[in-house]
C-alpha cells in the first residue's frame, strides 16, 4: 500500500505530497503524521503540497484537521507550495483553512516554523 | 466574384441557404463581406441592400423571359424574391455576429488592462483596483495576483481600493475572497486606499473586512509592510 513518505528533519516533519490525495491516503497520512509527531517529539509540521494539482472539500479539510491535531499535540503546522488553481478552488469551495498557517515555499515555511518555535530552543 | 458564386449555388437547385452544403461558397463571401464592412463602419441595412440591389436585374430577366406566361413569372419571383431575402437577412445575422465578437473582445481586453498587478519592492506586491468589483473580475484579480505572487515569491500583497467607487457587501466578500486565496499560498494581504466616506458606507452596512489589516492610504500600507519585513527608509541627510 502507498504511504506518504514522512521526514524528520531535528525537530520538524517534513511531509511532501508528490502524488494526488485519495481519501485512503489522506485518511492514512493523517493517522501516520499524528504517530509521528508524538513518538519524534516534533514541534513543527511542515506540509510541501507544490505537487499537488487538485483538491477537494475532502482534501481541504483534512489539512485543517491535520493542523488541529497537530496543535493539540503541540506542534505548529505549515502548509507551503500551495498552486493558485488550488488556493481558488479552496476558497470557491469556502474552506479558507483559517487555523492553518501558510508560506510561499519550503524555505520560508522553514523560516516561520523556526521563528514560531524559537523559545522552545 | 458574388455572381459567379451565386450562379453555382442557384444552379444546385437547393434553396436552404442559411444550412445547405451548396450554398456554402455564398455564404462564405457574405460572411467577409459582412465582417470586413462592419469593421469599416457600415450600417448593416446598407450591406443588405447590397444583396437586395440584385432583385432588380434578376426581376427584369424573369420578365424579359417569362413574360408571356404570367404563371410562372409569379412563381419564379416569389421564389427569387425568397432566395435573396433569405441572403440578406444572413449578412444582417453576420453583421450583428461581428460586432458581438467585438464588444466580448473588448470587455476582455477591458478587464485584463484593469487589474495591473506591480511589485513595489522585492517581496511587496501592489494591485490598484479600479471600477466596481463584480465576481468575473475578481475572478481575473484573483488569477493574476496568485499567478504574480508565485513569479514573484512575495509575501505580502497591498490590495489599493482608492479607484473602487463603492464598497458593499459583495464587493467586500470578492475582496475577502481574494484576501483568502492569497493567505492560502502563504502571502499576507492588506487593503489600502479606503477613503472615508467608504469607511462609513461600510461600517453602516455592517461590512466585515474579518482580522483583514486595513490602511487608509498605500504610503501607509506600504511603511507597514516594510516594518513587517524589518527594513526601514531612512533619511540620507542624517
Amino acid at each position: 500500500m502507498d504511504r506518504i513518505p514522512i521526514l524528520k528533519m531535528g525537530d520538524l516533519l517534513l511531509v511532501t505530497i508528490q502524488v494526488d490525495m485519495h481519501d485512503r491516503l489522506a485518511m492514512t497520512l493523517q493517522d501516520d503524521l499524528t504517530d509521528r509527531i508524538v513518538t519524534a517529539r516534533a514541534r513543527g509540521v511542515l506540509i510541501d503540497i507544490s505537487g499537488l494539482e487538485m483538491v477537494d472539500s475532502f482534501i481541504g479539510r483534512m489539512l485543517a484537521n491535520i493542523a488541529s491535531m497537530s496543535r493539540v499535540l503541540d506542534a505548529e503546522t505549515v502548509v507551503v507550495g500551495m498552486r493558485p488553481a488550488v488556493a481558488i478552488t479552496l476558497v470557491e469551495l469556502g474552506l479558507t483553512l483559517n487555523g492553518v498557517r501558510t508560506a510561499l515555499n519550503v524555505d520560508k515555511g522553514m523560516e516561520l516554523l523556526n521563528s514560531l518555535g524559537g523559545h522552545q530552543g | 466574384m458574388f455572381l459567379q458564386r451565386f450562379r453555382e449555388g442557384m444552379q444546385s437547385g437547393s434553396t436552404d441557404i442559411l444550412e445547405s452544403r451548396e450554398w456554402k461558397s455564398v455564404r462564405d463571401f457574405l460572411q467577409d463581406l459582412s465582417a470586413e464592412r462592419a469593421q469599416q463602419g457600415y450600417s448593416p441595412s446598407e450591406t443588405a441592400t447590397f444583396v437586395f440591389s440584385l432583385k432588380e436585374p434578376l426581376f427584369q430577366r424573369l420578365q424579359s423571359d417569362l413574360g408571356k406566361n404570367p404563371d410562372a413569372l409569379g412563381k419564379e419571383v416569389w421564389s427569387a424574391t425568397l432566395l435573396l431575402d433569405q441572403l440578406g437577412v444572413y449578412t444582417t445575422e453576420v453583421y450583428q455576429k461581428s460586432r458581438e465578437e467585438l464588444i466580448i473582445r473588448q470587455q476582455q481586453e477591458m478587464i485584463e488592462l484593469s487589474t495591473p498587478v506591480i511589485q513595489l519592492w522585492k517581496g511587496v506586491l501592489a494591485l490598484p483596483l479600479i471600477g466596481t468589483l463584480d465576481s468575473n473580475r475578481t475572478q481575473v484579480v484573483m488569477e493574476t495576483l496568485l499567478q504574480r505572487i508565485v513569479e514573484t515569491g512575495s509575501a505580502i500583497a497591498i490590495i489599493d481600493i482608492t479607484g473602487v467607487p463603492t464598497v458593499d457587501t459583495m464587493v467586500a466578500q470578492h475582496l475577502m475572497k481574494t484576501v483568502a486565496a492569497a493567505r492560502l499560498m502563504g502571502t499576507e494581504c492588506m487593503i489600502s486606499g479606503i477613503r472615508p466616506q467608504i469607511a462609513q458606507t461600510m461600517v453602516h452596512l455592517g461590512v466585515a473586512l474579518g482580522d483583514v489589516t486595513t490602511k487608509a492610504t498605500l504610503a501607509g500600507a506600504f511603511a507597514t509592510a516594510l516594518h513587517k519585513m524589518r527594513l526601514a527608509i531612512t533619511d540620507v541627510k542624517a
